[in-house]
């Protein structure tokens, strides 16, 4: 299993009613790969992080994530997932739980594991995202900041072998996202496997083993993080990189 | 956005008065209004008339024995009620979230229509159209109650139920799903327990106006150990003496139930909501 990719993603297709926002898309994450995907907004590459997990169903093609094909509707998706970590824009920390509390409640309740093993486990990746001692707060005590970072120690406690990770730096405070970075950057060298969706250019570029540009509902180029950021071959990667590289002189 | 006139300056030549003084006297001119209107009511009332017909403490006296008994009695009512409302309520909130678009229609159905037609109605028809229609005659005069009085109940209460689940944000359900929590089990843990929280200011409304509509059970006919609150004041009006005195006793009585009411749920707002929201 470890020399096969732990995501394969097959001419997968996606349509919101009559709209069509993934047209076909090929894709493979091997173990210990960090893909960052890029691209404008409306590009569909929200949608195809969340259809990696099943949060959107497919309409056509198929995902084989750690060897099951997750289209398939006889798969038990809720076993899946509990390997597949996701990591929210708005973070989603559940609002009547303390922080302890959401590190642990999926562990005890669909893991079955014992009060003190879930407990050690949320408190041992609390103290990895620098938050060990908030385990009684209650998330909205928190800086977005944190909140985010809490919500990764939970994903990280179902023990995942993928995180897929959703724009989790689009929502916070300019000054709050070198902290999120950090431990996303710690999380890489640690050979966790990931899918980041992200407009952090320069995470991407440092981090990132591939770079993925979607545009439109399809990848349009792929490589190296540094080839697809620094010396983009595509018309449109191009366009967008000034864009979002520097915006100030983009509409010149 | 261009005008001729300067902007204004806080406190302008014409006038002498910071801003705190200003608020000052606006604070003073309300409450001169307040012991105003008190003080016109207190000298054109007719306290004669009223601590005979409106207050009368002698009748209020005679009346007492009688309260404690119809106090149970409403308490009881409403509370039968209420469990079947709650019950039913659950159900058709769950129908109108179903996958299944004839539960759904028919859950909208029932609503609407409960919802509707004057509760007064389904008690006459709960006490009369079942037993000529079905034959059914329920012999328990609560049981009545609670069904008459529950059917309705339940159509306010199936709407406030949805959409107090409808209103926990998408994203938490998203998240416990991610978690591999499965829907019933997101429900449980994630869900209800935050719509708890925000349908208890609509139940504890629905609760009140139930206890306030258990009085419609004097339209079934009741013996005389089945009254409620309602009943007593209306009788203690048709006596003849004291005027309205029974009808302001029996209205003091209902606050004893709704106020208590109000309060509790005040404080468990605060205890389950401490924190959960800024």
């Amino acid at each position: 299993m470890s020399d096969q990719p732990v995501v394969i993603i097959d001419d997968l297709h996606k349509s919101f009613g009559e709209r069509e926002v993934l047209k076909g898309i090929n894709l493979k994450v091997n173990a210990g790969e960090v893909v960052c995907i890029i691209g404008p907004s409306g590009s569909g590459k929200s949608t195809l992080l969340r259809c990696v997990n099943q949060l959107e169903t497919t309409t056509s093609g198929t995902i084989t994530v750690l060897g099951q094909d997750i289209t398939d509707e006889n798969v038990d998706i809720d076993a899946l997932r509990t390997r597949v970590g996701m990591v929210f824009q708005q973070f989603n920390l559940f609002a009547n739980m303390n922080v302890l509390k959401n590190c642990t409640v999926a562990q005890r309740k669909v893991l079955g594991r014992s009060e003190a093993e879930a407990r050690e486990i949320a408190m041992k990746n609390l103290a990895h995202v620098g938050l060990e001692d908030r385990g009684d707060a209650r998330p909205s005590e928190l800086s977005g900041g944190q909140q985010q970072r809490v919500a990764i120690a939970r994903a990280l406690s179902m023990s995942p072998d993928i995180l897929l990770f959703d724009e989790p730096t689009s929502a916070l405070d300019p000054e709050l996202v070198g902290d999120v970075l950090k431990v996303m950057r710690e999380l890489a060298e640690e050979g966790m496997t990931m899918m980041v969706v992200t407009h952090e250019m320069a995470f991407a570029r440092d981090v990132a083993d591939r770079v993925i540009f979607m545009d439109d509902g399809v990848i349009v180029e792929e490589g190296p993080a540094a080839q697809v950021i620094n010396a983009p071959t595509q018309e449109r990667t191009q366009q967008f990189l000034r864009r979002v590289l520097d915006p100030t002189h983009s509409g010149e | 956005m261009s005008t001729t006139t300067p902007t204004t300056p806080r406190n302008p030549e014409g006038s002498r008065l910071t801003p705190k003084q200003k608020s000052r006297i606006s604070q003073g001119i309300q409450y001169a209004v307040l012991v105003v209107v008190v003080a016109a009511l207190a000298l054109t009332a007719n306290w004669d008339r009223i601590s005979k017909n409106l207050f009368n403490p002698s009748v209020a006296s005679d009346l007492l024995p009688m309260l404690p008994n119809a106090f149970v009695n409403t308490l009881k009512y409403t509370l039968a009620a209420f469990a079947l409302a709650l019950l039913l309520g659950i159900l058709l909130a769950l129908m109108r979230m179903s996958s299944v678009a004839l539960y759904r229609w028919l859950a909208t159905a029932y609503v609407e229509f409960f919802r509707g037609i004057p509760a007064m109605l389904v008690v006459f028809s709960v006490a009369y159209a079942l037993p000529i229609a079905f034959g059914i005659k329920i012999p328990s005069l609560t049981l009545k109650a609670a069904l008459a009085l529950g059917i309705v109940s339940s159509a306010y209460i199936a709407e406030v139920l949805r959409a107090g689940i409808q209103a926990v944000p998408r994203g938490q359900i998203e998240a416990a799903r991610s978690l591999g929590m499965s829907h019933t089990r997101t429900m449980i843990t994630v869900v209800l327990p935050q719509a708890f929280r925000i349908v208890l200011p609509p139940m504890t409304n629905e609760l009140i106006l139930l206890t306030k509509d258990s009085s419609l059970v004097f339209l079934i006919g009741v013996s005389a150990e089945q009254f409620e609150l309602t009943k007593v004041g209306r009788d203690a009006l048709n006596n003849g003496t004291g005027g309205l005195t029974g009808l302001f006793v029996v209205g003091f009585a209902y606050l004893c139930i709704t106020v208590p009411l109000g309060i509790l749920a005040r404080h468990l707002e605060r205890r389950f909501g401490e924190g959960s929201r800024k």
